[in-house]
């Protein structure tokens, strides 16, 4: 039996109730870490769908626990970074230090150019990229003596223009520039930052309006079609590639915007 | 258990350096190899390729590891040597999973050239980093099909295939210019292949200890110009990696947990990319 390849480092995860976030803890718990695992767990008016459920955030817990991992769980909401940063010193207290945190919690709304509203570009923005930025705040004290690891869950819509979400679209844009440049601030104390692009996962953030206006504009159901002949892929694909990254394996690996896309921003 | 067994990996530019550590490590992992390696010097080249020791020395360090290896010495501007190479090992290991294309030179020189002599490493170094990944897919290419069990291919580009920073003569210009040549490669071969689940990416290394990076032309030039490597410094604390620090790249796309990884250019280069 070999040691895991995050044996004993421990790692912050926000969006960790469900879908990818749970996804991360449990596939970085496998390989041995220990987690601090945040969610709001609570859903939000100007979404259309439900978020987490406290519930979800416990079993989350329980899965990391039943591969002999910690679990310190915490409810907070990313776009609060006072609160944010309490959860994480009060969990890295108990676990005993930080080695790395995945900024992954999101949202997403949809939208034409002429019924995207002010208040979805603040929200939007809000959790994605200020969120963001919160959780990597929050994690830095504990880090720049050591070194480790900053993974910011962007997007293929980091990349590309996705159509017909462009707040999201222009959040995880902005978390690729927040991380660049973040990781030329960061190199020198070995605190590496990169950032993870997926296609489209089957996960609990499903705006079904999405859907209906696609359908509306055929010409541009394309943009969202992966190279490889799969439709979706699976939040372990994206986990494996965070795993990468967390693990000293990517010791010098900082800059990377890591596409987990099934080739959707290459046709 | 391996992430990698049971698959077979073609590794060029395998007898030293990156390739050998990438074979070492694909191995540790369960793959069985097939490599070549040119084993002869290059004249406009200015250092020392590796010796048929070295790739000899190569098999034995996969063997260790309780996997097969079946080598050839192979030039890869040489498309035929090389196909016959690929066709030779797939005949005896069963099929082929797995390409790095590894082989690369660095014909450096500091000192006034003749334009001859510029042209001369123009060809060599274009010759060995583009057209010998081209041959080296070509070559690898029916074998990856025809399996049809999909594939990863992986080609060694250089932090010098994202940025521009080969000088104007004709060993550093060729240099950037195959570099850059290999993601357009990775790019098209992304796209034309996916439909097969074959997956093409780029990995770019930073400066590693290999002879291309540690060798007696390259150590005298920093040596007499302290200054003009702070421009190439890397913004992490390290000036060197380690060949095994690109193998855990090249080991993660390889296997199955990078199954919908493709048409990356993932630079393994402690930031320097970034800061350019």
């Amino acid at each position: 039996m070999t040691a895991g390849r995050v044996a004993g480092k421990r790692v912050l995860v926000t969006g960790a109730a469900r879908g990818m976030g749970r996804s991360h803890a449990v596939r970085l718990a496998e390989e041995g870490a220990d987690l601090i695992l945040i969610d709001l767990c609570q859903s939000l008016p100007g979404l259309e769908y439900p978020l987490a459920t406290p519930a979800d955030l416990d079993e989350t817990a329980r899965l990391v626990r039943s591969h002999g991992r910690r679990a310190v769980t915490a409810r907070a909401d990313v776009r609060d970074g006072e609160a944010l940063r309490a959860a994480v010193s009060a969990g890295v207290t108990e676990l005993g230090g930080l080695d790395a945190s995945v900024a992954n919690a999101g949202v997403i709304t949809a939208g034409t150019w002429d019924n995207t509203t002010a208040e979805q570009w603040r929200l939007v923005l809000d959790v994605n990229l200020i969120g963001a930025w919160n959780t990597c705040a929050a994690a830095l004290p504990h880090l720049t003596e050591r070194g480790g690891s900053l993974v910011n869950i962007s997007s293929a819509a980091g990349i590309k223009g996705s159509p017909l979400t462009t707040p999201y679209t222009a959040s995880k844009h902005g978390v690729v520039g927040m991380s660049l440049a973040l990781a030329n601030e960061l190199a020198a104390t070995s605190v590496r930052v990169n950032t993870v692009h997926p296609t489209g996962v089957a996960t609990g953030m499903a705006p079904r309006s999405l859907h209906a206006m696609l359908e509306d504009r055929p010409d541009l159901g394309p943009i969202y079609s992966n190279a490889l002949p799969v439709p979706i892929v699976e939040a372990r694909d994206i986990s494996n590639a965070v795993l990468f990254l967390v693990s000293d394996e990517s010791r010098y690996v900082t800059g990377l915007e890591f596409k987990v896309d099934a080739g959707v921003t290459i046709r | 258990m391996g992430r990698l067994d049971g698959r077979v990996a073609f590794i060029t530019g395998v007898a030293r350096g990156q390739g050998r550590s990438h074979a070492v490590r694909l191995a540790r992992e369960g793959a069985d190899i097939i490599g070549i390696d040119i084993c002869a010097d290059i004249p406009a080249n200015g250092y020392a390729m590796a010796s048929p020791q070295e790739l000899a020395e190569t098999v034995k360090l996969v063997e260790a590891e309780d996997r097969r290896m079946i080598a050839a010495v192979a030039d890869v501007r040489d498309f035929s040597a090389v196909r016959a190479a690929v066709d030779a090992g797939v005949a005896e290991l069963g099929r082929l999973d797995i390409v790095c294309a590894n082989a690369g030179i660095a014909p450096m020189s500091f000192r006034e050239l003749t334009i001859e002599e510029e042209l001369q490493q123009w060809d060599a170094v274009v010759g060995v980093n583009l057209a010998g990944p081209f041959h080296t897919v070509k070559a690898a290419l029916p074998h990856l099909i025809g399996g049809g069990r999909g594939g990863s291919i992986i080609l060694t580009s250089s932090t010098a295939g994202l940025r521009g920073f080969g000088g104007t003569g004709g060993s550093g210009l060729g240099y950037a210019a195959s570099k850059h040549g290999v993601v357009g490669l990775m790019r098209s071969l992304a796209n034309a292949l996916a439909e097969h689940s074959i997956r093409v990416n780029t990995i770019h290394p930073t400066a590693v200890r290999t002879m291309m990076a540690v060798n007696p032309g390259m150590v005298e030039f920093l040596e007499n110009n302290p200054q003009g490597g702070v421009h190439l410094q890397n913004p992490m604390p390290v000036d060197m990696l380690e060949p095994s620090d690109i193998s855990d790249a090249v080991a993660f796309l390889a296997c199955d947990e990078a199954r919908y990884i493709t048409g990356v250019t993932l630079p393994v280069d402690a930031g320097f990319c970034n800061k350019l």
